[in-house]
């Protein structure tokens, strides 16, 4: 009886939200414990608590993303988990932009396909989510924009219209925004018309100050805070992530809380006792969490791993690391009334962003520059003559759709095998991949210790969806990995030295790695060339030496492939034989629909591989040992890392899901996946295509 | 002890055509950092891709042998991360002005304190002598099947307007005016650029030895050759920015001089501006102990290899409560 009730708990943890939705829809609902769970706790119907998908759209550069991050950081306040994505158009202003954030009492790693509540203020966001919106679930929009047509919105493309009308003329329905409410609202969604416009206007009477009617911009405030009292969320705990993201404008802040608390009230007035199911209860928060985004926990890595000096090319979704790494250039050290500093260098392109990142780490400094798919395709030149020269360097690569300029600001994970092929003849180099947020922070550390270490380059690969995301999570531990700089030699005797008082820099040995001297260095001269060259650096064309240095510069691989340790190489999460083999972003959705799978008795194991680039083989191939079913999981269309398995192992997947429609995969999508796969009647290949 | 001009020379066998303008232009090197005492261990010489790209070996410093037309952002990259080093970047024509021209341009912008050569013999040598950016139009040398359809660029008037603030011009066989020259450059507070007019002995065979000497060029009068080079600092010429408010005049004779070409060429500094910050300074604007503790010397782990550094703030600020 207790193990039952216990299990019915996890049931509604992981189910309450959207997933439960998907779950009554999906055609054999064959989970017993489910149906009985929804049988008994009929409640669950009624009030689902602390577990939904919150989505809140508007155009580019009204305020969609400070809406949520004021409703992420207040959740997290409140205690709550969360799992946010952010995504955009190619675009400064006007483009349809929008942000979902997945709450929940536990630790989620995806979002879900349905949406529990919409929240608008234009009629582009009703227009291109209103059919997401689940059974139960809510939207809330202006009410003065019910008659605007889809014609009327330049920003809806040609594509999107069609599909749109099509939904609305097979339900008899025109195509205003009130025909796509009264769709949704016949499916029963409920809906809460909000009057911003007459609500700016009292609360500028109320406020005393008729030029605040004016202040359309904080309206995004008003839609979140209406969402919030429908919830039922605490509004003071409101009003303080209001004051945090507005903390370096107290002014802004304070009219912001003022709006805030006008709207939440009118909010609560006015839909008392309304059907709507979602509440949002606060707790206690867990010590020590820190909610943080993507494209901040790679460089708060680099910060941490020593890394002083950083080039970059603008590109979309790369900038923010080299952004925030400039804005927080000046850096505390501890046990020291010193400063250590960042030194940021905007560069002319990739080019020269990465050849100047290599002339920075010949002097010692630890160097990286961020970039992705466009910008790396110019880097591959440099690349070789850094695998040539054994420098360590990091290339923190944020893949974005290709090819080509693709989808800039949307995701893929198109770009593994150029990392492990680009650039012309061979030379070593690690591929190393971050499956989520939290562990990039770490694996940015580690990224270095291989670089140095190695004495090749590193390319760290993360991604749009990563970088675009936000999560809460335990806070970052500065002194979990230790700083590995490898072999250096910092002062030259007399027996360091080689032919003609010269440093041996490639020097021939038992150990391919050479210890590594910086410029600068006195006694130490030496050269580097593109060139095949001498242990000195020289320029050579002898067959013998060639031979020898490709040996040398090649076999550090096998020196890596021995002492990364495995949890680096490839992590297996769960058991069972039938194996998901994954890399990158798509772990979050893959760890959700697990837990979903596992409550409905299927048991799946997960194999995320990491260490792309010398391929962990034999690590990869025990782990698929006992698999009798295999399914590559991957967000690009031919499957690479299943392509890289076979050529390793030479076991291949039996099923591939791939997606590459730019966005990233949410958890029911691999949840249906990989149930129709365990059922039986999945084809081959999946191709995955949700997300607006 | 004094460092000997024997101190900065390799034993590296060089295998630079006879007669190839490049020895000279390394020998002008050799001797200024002579001449100046740059400990060798202090001085990196990069360079690009191309007969000049060998330079480096032949010289007793580090030297660092790059890409074709990527010596400029390795050379600042490193002379950024470490400014303590001495930073001479080389290169040829074909490397600066034409595979690596935007690096020329955008190195201008900011100004790094370092210096540039270029080794401007109007032709791509180890490619067999195809037409360089510097080859005059409608120029036919002996390696080319047909004249040169391009116009030539004028390194000196881009550098100017790329943001260069020193700006000369030597002969690779005049090699003490060079060799001043890459003295002043190197003293210079700035990115310098020499540009070295030098003969191709093998597929240029325009501008050769002789035509710069004036061979073909006799005075009627005393029977004797005019060279064609003639040195600004003898005609009284000031390239020297003595004022901010005389820029756009010094600006406007650079311009007017590196136009002559033909029977006149000038050789000398065109220009000198040191009104124009640094990069270096402005990163001191942002980071004030830059200089004495730049990425190059800064400590990051301590002797467990924990790191030194605290981002304790940063995450305060991401902590959900404080």
């Amino acid at each position: 009886m207790h193990a039952c009730a216990s299990a019915l708990t996890a049931v509604r943890r992981i189910h309450a939200n959207a997933a439960s939705m998907m779950l009554r829809r999906a055609a054999d609902n064959s989970s017993k414990a489910l149906k009985e769970g929804h049988a008994k706790e009929s409640k669950l119907e009624k009030t689902i608590m602390n577990s939904l998908s919150w989505v809140i759209g508007g155009a580019q550069g009204s305020g969609v993303d400070s809406a949520a991050n004021i409703f992420s950081r207040a959740c997290a306040i409140g205690g709550l988990h969360l799992f946010g994505k952010r995504e955009y158009y190619s675009n400064i202003k006007g483009e349809h932009s929008y942000f979902t954030v997945r709450i929940s009492d536990r630790p989620v790693h995806s979002h879900v396909d349905e949406i529990s509540m919409l929240v608008s203020f234009d009629a582009e966001t009703i227009f291109r989510h209103f059919e997401e919106v689940t059974a139960s679930g809510a939207i809330i929009y202006d009410s003065d924009i019910v008659n605007t047509l889809l014609d009327e919105v330049p920003t809806v493309d040609d594509p999107a219209v069609a599909r749109i009308k099509k939904v609305l003329q097979k339900a008899g329905l025109g195509f205003t925004v009130q025909d796509a409410l009264e769709h949704a609202k016949r499916r029963g969604v409920i809906l809460f018309p909000m009057p911003f416009f007459q609500l700016l206007k009292e609360f500028a009477q109320e406020a005393n100050d008729p030029a605040l009617s004016r202040l359309t911009r904080m309206v995004n405030v008003m839609a979140l805070s209406a969402s919030m009292a429908i919830m039922d969320f605490d509004s003071e705990v409101l009003a303080r992530a209001i004051q945090f993201i507005f903390r370096t404008k107290k002014k802004v802040a304070d009219l912001n809380v003022q709006a805030c608390v006008h709207t939440y009230n009118y909010a609560k007035a006015k839909f008392a006792g309304s059907n709507f199911s979602y509440r949002l209860k606060i707790k206690p928060p867990q010590p020590d969490m820190i909610i943080v985004q993507g494209n901040q926990s790679s460089a708060l890595g680099k910060m941490v791993a020593g890394c002083r000096f950083q080039t970059y090319y603008p590109i979309t979704p790369a900038s923010d690391d080299s952004e925030f790494l400039e804005a927080n250039e000046i850096l505390d050290l501890y046990d020291s009334g010193k400063k250590g500093s960042t030194v940021v260098i905007q560069t002319e392109d990739e080019i020269a962003a990465l050849t100047m990142a290599i002339g920075s780490a010949l002097t010692g400094v630890r160097t990286a520059t961020a970039t992705s798919g466009p910008g790396f395709s110019l880097m591959a030149e440099a690349l070789g003559w850094a695998g040539m020269n054994e420098v360590p360097v990091v290339i923190s690569l944020y893949q974005r759709t290709g090819p080509s300029t693709g989808l800039p600001t949307r995701h893929e994970q198109g770009d593994l095998n150029f990392a492990i092929n680009a650039g012309h003849g061979e030379f070593p180099r690690i591929v190393f991949a971050s499956g989520d947020i939290e562990e990039s922070f770490y694996d940015t550390m580690k990224v270095f210790n291989f670089a140095d270490r190695y004495q090749m380059p590193v390319i760290h690969m993360l991604d749009k969806a990563m970088a675009n995301s936000l999560i809460t999570c335990k806070n970052f531990n500065v002194k979990k990995i230790a700083i590995d700089r490898g072999l250096r030699v910092k002062q030259i005797t007399e027996k360091d030295k080689g032919v003609a008082d010269n440093y041996l820099r490639f020097k021939l040995s038992n150990n391919p790695i050479s210890p590594m001297v910086v410029l600068g260095t006195k006694n130490a001269i030496f050269w580097n060339s593109g060139d095949e060259h001498t242990e000195e650096g020289h320029i050579t064309e002898d067959p013998e030496i060639r031979v020898q240095m490709m040996d040398k510069r090649m076999t550090k691989l096998d020196v890596a492939i021995k002492e990364i340790p495995d949890e680096d190489k490839a992590v297996a999460y769960g058991s069972g034989d039938t194996v998901i083999i994954s890399w990158g972003s798509t772990k979050g959705a893959i760890l959700d629909a697990m837990d979903i799978l596992a409550v409905e008795g299927m048991r799946v194991k997960y194999i995320q591989v990491r260490l792309m680039h010398p391929f962990p083989s034999e690590l990869v191939k025990s782990m698929l040992k006992d698999a009798k079913t295999v399914i590559d999981i991957e967000m690009n269309y031919t499957g690479q890392l299943g392509s890289l398995v076979r050529q390793h192992t030479g076991l291949e997947a039996n099923y591939h899901i791939v997606k590459y429609n730019g966005r990233p995969m949410s958890l029911n999508e691999v949840y249906n996946g990989v149930k129709r796969i365990i059922r039986g009647d999945a084809p081959r290949r999946q191709v995955l295509k949700s997300g607006a | 002890m004094a460092l000997k001009l024997s101190d900065y020379k390799t034993d590296v066998h060089n295998d630079w055509c006879p007669g190839c303008g490049d020895f000279g232009i390394l020998n002008a090197i050799q001797m200024a950092l002579a001449d100046l005492q740059v400990p060798p261990h202090r001085t990196t010489i990069f360079s690009g891709i191309g007969c000049s790209g060998k330079t480096p070996h032949f010289i007793k410093t580090y030297g660092i042998h790059t890409l074709h037309g990527r010596v400029l952002p390795f050379a600042q990259g490193a002379k950024l991360a470490n400014p303590e080093l001495e930073v001479i970047a080389v290169g040829g024509d074909g490397d600066g002005l034409g595979i690596g021209v935007g690096h020329l341009v955008s190195a201008g912008r900011r100004n790094v304190d370092m210096v540039y050569i270029i080794f401007n013999n109007a032709v791509y040598g180890l490619t067999k002598g195809q037409a360089a950016p510097t080859l005059k139009l409608g120029m036919k040398t002996k390696s080319l099947p047909q004249p040169n359809v391009n116009n030539s660029v004028n390194p000196i008037a881009l550098a100017l307007v790329a943001g260069f603030t020193f700006l000369a011009r030597g002969y690779s066989y005049d090699v003490r005016h060079l060799k001043e020259l890459i003295k002043k450059a190197v003293a210079h507070n700035g990115l310098a650029f020499i540009d070295v007019l030098q003969p191709c002995p093998t597929y240029n065979d325009i501008n050769t030895k002789e035509w710069f000497q004036g061979l073909d060029n006799i005075d009627p009068k005393a029977g004797k050759a005019i060279p064609r080079m003639y040195k600004l600092e003898e005609t009284g010429y000031d390239g020297e920015v003595h004022s901010p408010d005389e820029i756009n005049q010094k600006m406007s004779q650079v311009i007017e001089k590196s136009n002559e070409w033909g029977n006149k060429i000038p050789i000398g500094i065109f220009y000198q501006n040191e009104h124009v910050p640094t990069y270096q300074e402005r990163i001191i604007a942002r980071i004030p102990d830059y200089m004495e503790n730049p990425p190059a010397l800064q400590q990051i782990a301590d002797n467990e290899g924990k790191t030194v550094t605290s981002i304790d703030k940063l995450l305060a600020d991401l902590q959900v409560i404080k």
